[in-house]
């Protein structure tokens, strides 16, 4: 994975020192609470319910062992013993008093770590597949590319206060695992009639205004990235709106202007940038692409002691089916560790759990693991012949769920028992769903299933792109919560449509459960929930639910 | 007279900034006024009258020919977190490579002073309950940048595979 030079840790190093000044200066009352706002929020501090949050960055999800021991520590040392992984291949920390921050940002920085530009209205953390560089479907691996834009993107001084959020993704598989349509700006490796290039789409993003991203272009040449990006940004911190809030992420600009018109005047701001010293050269990239070199892998791994344990032992077998992923190398397999387990909140590891996940790590997957949007852990490079001695492992601590891309595997926001923003609870109606469907079988038989819960409209918990999407909606100061259905990510990304009335919190999982009782007795063998939503539409759902 | 930070130093400064909605001075007067863009174009040969540019101001090559003769350009941050000025410095200095003072005028503050000097402002006219010592002190808090701006040719991503 990427490694800092003199370069990156001088300027990590600088921000700590920098925002250690900020802070003392706000605490000793030079600084208005408005002036300190986008200071912390450009190093990832909130102010929530109970005390500040943190949220530290994960670039494109990459973590080492030796990272993970720090959040540990950090979780241990400064918090209550755990954090929470994000769907933005962040984490987050609940309970870390301000004074402290500074303190905590110096721990991270010494393990090439940082909290820039994780909040505000600037460009934020780059996201790609959990599974880049083993995808077997890949095009060519985003992780460079990623490491490019992290650069470009750090401390951009003409980006830092853009109109609202700015959020990048970058997906260089068939599959796409990083959401580009529902970004503000999605990049989508692809094989041109030059070479590598990238499908560009603007304009995506969930929130309160949930829009699919449009092509701005079919195929960008790689050495053209940073410029046109750089033009993107340019007309989006120039025209997009800044007198209201609700209105000024990219994607309202987008359709207001057109994305025809949207277009023009990108091409003619990136006349300028074009060719400029902003272009990638080979050099570059090859220096970048060095830190994601293929690691050495066994050849001819015996799996015969695999196959038979997966023939004979079915919990494991269940666990192979569901939370093992293919790899491109023959004998290797990508692990996704569940942070799903019913007895935590969604997304949430602790203590114990990272030092582990961190041990294991190093003992089974080249020391490095992933975070992937779906709120889980991936080791990427697992041997086969290894993989039932490391599931008997993460079985013994709740970390071997084998529910992953089932209902079980909820997507979920931290909501209302933490987030300042939130309208409702969003981690109790997670568990409760978990508890009232837990028959393993039937959650199998059900097949994939994505299930989004988001404690209020700005989407974190990417709601609207679930099979099945709940929010959590405030009516005169109660909780409620709106079902949508239909949602889906990915390819063939779309938009759920909400069903109707909403529903008490106590009434959510027999809705689900209802819900699912319509798509068990209408479907068509061998298809999934959303197919058959879209087949059949939301009437029969409704009935099912409100009848 | 007025202090504020041009290239580096706190020096006097004599510029008098005229807001928009404000009586504009007469031409006869040999005060140096800063004065809203309109007002500046009717006389924009006078050595005495600079203008100052509105975020919201749309930079097209007519006006951009315009602002070349001015003595110096003010851009307005009517609060920090507007991001447009920015744009517009980095407009004058790189396309059309305007070599006067870029001045930052309103809510300039000392946390912003690292951005701005990076996109081409080399003068800041603080917000006047700030302290200007500290904030020349706070000019450069980063020895290092990834991005080309006017202050560095090229982005570190070239500079290093050059050195590698």
């Amino acid at each position: 994975m990427y490694q800092y030079d003199t370069y990156d840790q001088t300027l990590v190093n600088e921000r700590v020192a920098q925002f250690k000044d900020q802070t003392q200066r706000y605490l000793a009352g030079d600084l208005s609470e408005d002036e300190y706002r986008p200071l912390r929020l450009q190093n990832g501090v909130y102010i929530q319910r109970h005390a500040p949050m943190l949220r530290v960055a994960i670039p494109y999800g990459m973590l080492s062992a030796r990272q993970l021991r720090t959040l540990a520590h950090i979780a241990t040392t400064y918090d209550k013993g755990y954090a929470h992984f994000t769907t933005r291949q962040n984490v987050q920390f609940n309970w870390i008093p301000l004074e402290k921050i500074p303190q905590v940002l110096d721990e991270l920085a010494q393990v090439e770590m940082h909290a820039i530009q994780t909040s505000g209205n600037c460009i934020r953390n780059t996201t790609t597949d959990q599974f880049a560089g083993i995808a077997a479907d890949e095009v060519a691996d985003p992780r460079p590319w990623c490491e490019l834009i992290r650069q470009w993107s750090t401390l951009h001084p003409e980006f830092a206060f853009l109109p609202r959020k700015f959020k990048i993704a970058v997906n260089g598989a068939k599959q796409d695992r990083a959401a580009v349509q529902v970004h503000d700006i999605g990049l989508e490796l692809v094989q041109g009639a030059q070479g590598l290039a990238f499908k560009v789409w603007v304009g995506g993003g969930l929130g309160r205004t949930p829009l699919i991203a449009d092509v701005i272009c079919e195929a960008l040449p790689w050495q053209h990235l940073i410029t046109y990006l750089e033009a993107i940004l340019r007309v989006y911190n120039q025209y997009g709106r800044r007198d209201n809030k609700y209105k000024a992420r990219i994607k309202i600009l987008v359709k207001a202007l057109g994305v025809d018109t949207f277009r023009a005047r990108v091409e003619q701001e990136w006349q300028e940038l074009k060719d400029g010293p902003s272009t990638l050269t080979e050099q570059a990239v090859t220096y970048a692409a060095r830190f994601f070199h293929e690691p050495a892998r066994t050849q001819g791994v015996d799996t015969q002691a695999f196959e038979q344990a997966r023939a004979q032992n079915k919990a494991f077998s269940r666990f192979v089916t569901n939370n093992v992923q293919a790899h491109k190398v023959s004998g290797y397999a990508a692990v996704t560790l569940s942070l799903k387990h019913p007895s935590h909140a969604p997304g949430d590891i602790n203590t114990q759990q990272m030092t582990l996940v961190a041990d294991l790590a190093e003992s089974y997957s080249l020391g490095e693991l992933r975070v992937s949007h779906n709120q889980n852990l991936v080791l990427a490079d697992v041997r086969l012949d290894q993989l039932f001695e490391l599931w008997q492992i993460l079985d013994q601590h709740q970390l071997a769920s084998p529910t992953v891309g089932t209902l079980q595997d909820i997507i979920c926001c931290p909501g209302g028992d933490f987030c300042n923003l939130a309208n409702a609870k969003s981690i109790p109606i997670a568990q409760a769903i978990q508890a009232k469907i837990d028959d393993l079988d039937y959650v199998y038989d059900l097949g994939p299933l994505d299930l989004n819960i988001s404690g209020c409209m700005n989407a974190c918990g990417h709601h609207h792109i679930g099979h099945i999407g709940i929010l959590g909606v405030d009516k005169k100061g109660q909780e409620f919560y709106q079902i949508s259905l239909g949602g889906r990510s990915g390819n063939q990304a779309n938009i759920g449509k909400i069903l109707g009335p909403s529903f008490a919190q106590e009434a959510i999982p027999e809705v689900i459960a209802k819900l699912l009782a319509v798509y068990v007795a209408q479907r068509h063998p061998e298809e999934t929930f959303v197919d058959t939503y879209h087949r059949i539409g939301a009437k029969p759902f409704k009935e099912g639910v409100y009848a | 007279m007025p202090k504020i930070i041009r290239d580096g130093q706190i020096v006097e400064d004599a510029w008098i900034r005229v807001c928009a909605d404000a009586n504009q001075p007469d031409t006869q007067d040999s005060q140096a006024y800063l004065l809203p863009l309109h007002a500046w174009l009717e006389e924009s040969a006078h050595p005495l009258r600079a203008p100052w540019l509105a975020s919201d101001t749309e930079l097209t090559d007519a006006l951009a020919a315009s602002l070349m003769q001015a003595p110096l350009i003010g851009i307005d941050f009517p609060d920090f977190n507007d991001g447009r000025g920015y744009t517009l410095a980095r407009q004058l200095r790189t396309r059309y490579q305007y070599q006067g003072e870029i001045r930052a005028l309103g809510d300039v503050l000392q946390d912003q002073l690292f951005y701005m000097q990076r996109v081409g402002f080399n003068a800041f006219a603080l917000r006047a309950d700030k302290d200007l010592q500290a904030a020349l002190q706070a000019l450069k808090p980063f020895s290092v940048c990834y991005q080309a701006a006017s202050d560095q040719a090229l982005p570190l991503f070239i500079q290093r595979a050059q050195g590698a």
